[in-house]
């Protein structure tokens, strides 16, 4: 076994997620509900369905990953969004 | 007139688009692919339907994003005809060319069918030759226009909302097939040159294709002068 000395970058994983505003009618999600219910959990009330993006970086910087989330990630005409740092 | 039909990938109403424009408008067509960075030459642009990217992450998000949009936005800016059909129409509301957004169907399906139209206002470049109803196809699952409050009465109250999905007879009820806020079906900027709308009247321009009503739209093109 050959040991690599090549270096290693430390990656930051950061976990974006958007999810539709809460004034809009999530269909998607309406439909999720409805099917659960049938399916007998009947203390279901609501559903709504969001999105996860897990991103690799090679160098976090919070206001760089707001940016990317400004940018393309979430649209803020129908969407919010938020990120965490996983790792 | 020469109108550049930008294709993305996954257009797939982009040949529609050239053949009706080039054989039944009459006017002179060139495809675009995304990734050029210049309009010289052309008169007037064509955002065709399809799904761009995949509709991965937004329907249109990554289109509007590409090279080719920083001039259709100058394009835009400078008073050319722009219209945007169906994906076309989902790609100018994310580039912020147009306001609001286009969320899945309230009834959560796909919607293929025809659909009838209501020019709200007949003093805008695209409408000015829709002097009726106009029955016209849609085929979308993302199609529910939607806005915020303050945009909504601005659309309104500037005659910015260029078409409305109404009844064809009196007993259809589902004729709002998306769910669109104020049965909004197009809009314009507001400048009234960028037109966005999710029926397609480059489908619909021979009566062989069930309508030709599309002309009524489209031939608006033939009326500008060569520049």
């Amino acid at each position: 076994m050959t040991v690599r000395s090549a270096k290693i970058k430390e990656m930051t994983t950061v976990r974006v997620y958007v999810t539709l505003k809460p004034s809009l009618l999530d269909s998607a999600g309406r439909t999720v509900a409805g099917s659960l219910q049938k399916l007998g959990y009947d203390e279901l009330e609501d559903a709504r369905i969001g999105k996860m993006i897990e991103l690799k970086l090679n160098d976090y910087s919070e206001e760089r990953v707001k940016s990317m989330c400004d940018k393309l990630l979430a649209n803020p005409v129908i969407e919010n969004y938020r990120f965490e740092v996983v790792a | 007139m020469k109108v550049a039909v930008i294709r993305f990938p996954g257009s797939n109403c982009d040949q529609d688009a050239y053949h009706s424009l080039r054989e039944d408008v009459g006017v002179d067509a060139a495809y675009v692919w995304h990734e050029e960075r210049s309009l010289a030459g052309f008169d007037a642009v064509f955002l065709p339907g399809g799904f761009t990217y995949g509709d991965y992450l937004r329907c249109g998000a990554m289109a509007a994003r590409a090279p080719i949009m920083d001039e259709v936005r100058r394009m835009a800016d400078s008073g050319y005809p722009i219209l945007g059909a169906c994906n076309g129409f989902q790609v100018l509301c994310e580039a912020g060319i147009l306001p609001g957004a286009l969320l899945l169907n309230a009834e959560q399906k796909f919607v293929c069918r025809m659909v009838t139209l209501k020019a709200e206002n007949r003093k805008t470049f695209w409408t000015q030759g829709v002097d009726r109803l106009i029955r016209l196809p849609v085929a979308h699952g993302e199609g529910r226009f939607t806005c915020d409050d303050e945009t909504l009465k601005r659309l309104n109250g500037e005659g910015r909302v260029a078409f409305r999905y109404v009844p064809y007879e009196e007993r259809d009820t589902s004729y709002n097939v998306n769910g669109s806020l104020d049965d909004i079906a197009g809009i314009t900027n507001e400048m009234g040159n960028v037109l966005g709308m999710m029926p397609h009247p480059e489908r619909a321009t021979r009566k062989i294709l069930g309508s030709d009503d599309g002309l009524t739209v489209l031939k608006a093109l033939t009326l500008v002068g060569a520049r």
